[in-house]
């Protein structure tokens, strides 16, 4: 199927400090990629230049064919993108929002409002559709976001620490949502500090200062690391003097 | 007690690390004291003037020369024809004039009596006044020395106030308020739109879309420039129905510079906002790098004329210093471009610049 997105030796740097030390991944199409990292390890950093807000200070990346370098407009019109804090506005009513990120994504009035119906009809929102964001639980805001961040059809979806502060059950429902949109061949990539969301993921990587430090499947790298779970394998990656112990 | 105390040391901890509140806790105070006291004032000096000394004589050179080493006057312009002088006045360049008729000399050494023309720029009423007060004062001392010296000598002072020969003090005061008022609503609303977007955390989602900076700012600015415009229009209509504020001049020039100026606003304003970490900071900024550097030192309230250097230069990069000399030019001197195109220009320059800032900016900094 080919690689959606391709990096080679990726780094940024900011004075002294190397927050992004030579990073090298390849996302085949319809992979749900894992970019797992402690704060501060990276990745939001490593996310910004791949979504073109940022430049890179050495190394390529492509996304969707894209330099993201030389051609960070076309990487935007191409990707979808989902915040750490929710990226729909509060005052604004659900039409209205997808009304919005349509717009700007550059959707024709039809092409609006055939997109608006169907993201309606298919989260079931018939009922909310005129309600203001503000007065949508969580869950379903979050949904709404995930939906609207696609709605220009974008053959990668970038998603950053899209479940941050939501409880376990919403946070499942998301990731339904997520392999619904793999199977439609769309690439996600998912930064992300829980590491328990890394079992979800076809492939993960996990930063730590600025490289990158295990690279595979998350049953490969249990095994490599001789984990229970993903939590043990970050631990000893990240702080490997350190004696593991398991949390009950 | 001791409960309370615990609690109230805790406060005393808060203040005392907030730069913010000791700013203004200590800071604003002493700043606001030593600026009333020492350099704000209304007693006027170096006022800038022009002599017209159509006769050139002993007398008027030395009446002129008495004039310029008071203190109170500078010559600034010299002219030779009214013309000249109407022109000055138009363009704002001078506050006073002093007309010496051709005969002044003779007039004195044979009918021992001569007249002279004192001319105000009353478009600002207070400073008018007070300059000519100041002019007459002069005049009738060096009327008096010469009198004990032996020469009759009366001086009739001839006093003209331009533009506003009643003296209404409201026009000095409307202008001052459209451009307090229209930086206000446009610079200070904008401040917080852009800060506001940081805060809520969808600025990052602006930012990775398609829309270019440009039109985020611009897109930004829009409704409130509709907005400003409407306020605009009832300030000046409140202006000239309810407060008897002329409209001399054209109504399409006084529209056009009204909409340059809300734009320098709305530009500075989303400069802040790009500059600005939260709302908070960014009304903060307005409040103090704004407004009331534009209540003090854009001549509205105090003459810039009086003021030290420094502060003249601060106050000449304050649009709204411009603006009001703009309005005034308009709704009361009835002027045209052709005397004020340099705060005209001046304020083209200011919009481009912030403009082409904030987008700067903007595109540097994405926190």
């Amino acid at each position: 199927m080919g690689n959606v997105i391709q990096v080679q030796a990726l780094t940024r740097t900011f004075g002294d400090f190397t927050a992004v030390n030579k990073i090298s991944f390849e996302v085949r199409q319809g992979e749900i990629f894992g970019f797992l990292g402690a704060n501060g390890a990276g990745k939001t950093t490593a996310l910004k230049m791949l979504t073109g807000l940022l430049m890179p200070s050495s190394g390529t990346a492509l996304v969707a064919g894209y330099d993201v370098a030389r051609y960070p407009e076309e990487v935007k019109r191409t990707i979808g993108y989902m915040s750490q804090r929710f990226s729909l506005y509060e005052d604004l009513t659900v039409r209205e929002n997808i009304r919005f990120f349509g717009g700007i994504y550059g959707l024709s009035t039809s092409q609006l409002r055939e997109k608006t119906a169907q993201v309606i009809e298919q989260l079931g929102l018939e009922q909310q559709a005129g309600l203001l964001v503000r007065s949508l639980p969580l869950g379903w805001r979050q949904k709404l976001a995930f939906a609207v961040a696609q709605i220009h059809e974008p053959k990668v979806v970038f998603l950053d620490e899209p479940t941050s502060g939501v409880d376990p059950l919403t946070r499942r429902q998301f990731w339904e949502g997520i392999y619904e949109a793999s199977a439609r061949g769309i690439t996600l990539m998912v930064t992300t500090h829980y590491m328990e969301e890394a079992e979800y993921c076809h492939r993960i990587s996990i930063m730590v200062d600025g490289r990158i430090d295990a690279l595979d499947t998350p049953a490969a790298l249990r095994q490599q690391f001789k984990a229970v779970d993903m939590d043990e394998v970050f631990r000893k990656l990240a702080r490997p003097d350190q004696p593991v112990g398991h949390v009950d | 007690m001791n409960r309370f105390f615990a609690f109230i040391s805790k406060e005393f901890r808060h203040i005392l690390r907030d730069r913010r509140t000791l700013m203004i806790l200590f800071g604003m105070p002493i700043a606001q004291v030593l600026l009333f006291g020492f350099v704000l004032t209304n007693d006027l000096k170096d006022a800038p003037i022009a002599v017209m000394d159509q006769s050139g004589d002993v007398e008027s050179t030395a009446l002129t020369n008495r004039l310029l080493s008071s203190g109170y006057f500078r010559q600034t312009d010299t002219v030779a024809t009214i013309d000249a002088l109407e022109g000055a006045f138009r363009r704002g360049n001078i506050k006073l004039a002093v007309v010496f008729p051709p005969s002044f000399g003779q007039d004195l050494a044979r009918s021992g009596q001569a007249n002279v023309q004192l001319i105000g720029d009353a478009s600002d009423p207070n400073v008018a006044t007070t300059l000519i007060n100041y002019a007459q004062a002069i005049v009738l001392a060096y009327q008096n020395e010469r009198l004990q010296q032996g020469f009759s000598a009366p001086i009739r002072v001839e006093t003209r106030m331009l533009y506003n020969p009643e003296l209404k003090s409201v026009f000095g005061f409307v202008p001052g308020v459209m451009t307090l008022i229209l930086m206000l609503v446009a610079a200070m609303m904008t401040s917080i739109t852009i800060a506001r977007e940081k805060e809520m955390g969808t600025m990052e989602v602006l930012l990775v879309s398609p829309l270019r900076p440009i039109q985020i700012i611009l897109g930004k600015a829009s409704p409130y420039l509709a907005l400003t415009v409407f306020n605009a229009l009832i300030v000046v209509l409140l202006g000239i129905y309810v407060f008897g504020m002329p409209m001399n001049g054209s109504i399409l020039l006084l529209a056009f510079e009204s909409i340059l100026y809300m734009l320098v606003a709305l530009s500075l304003g989303i400069f802040i906002s790009t500059k600005a970490a939260d709302q908070q900071q960014a009304m903060f900024i307005s409040a103090l790098g704004l407004m009331m550097p534009t209540v003090l030192l854009s001549g509205f309230i105090f003459p810039r004329e009086s003021m030290p250097l420094p502060l003249q230069v601060i106050g000449a990069l304050i649009p709204a210093t411009w603006y009001n000399k703009i309005i005034k030019g308009v709704m009361i001197k009835g002027v045209g471009l052709e005397s004020l195109w340099l705060p005209t220009g001046i304020l083209v320059l200011m919009a481009l610049v912030f403009i082409g800032l904030s987008v700067r900016n903007f595109k540097d900094r994405l926190e």
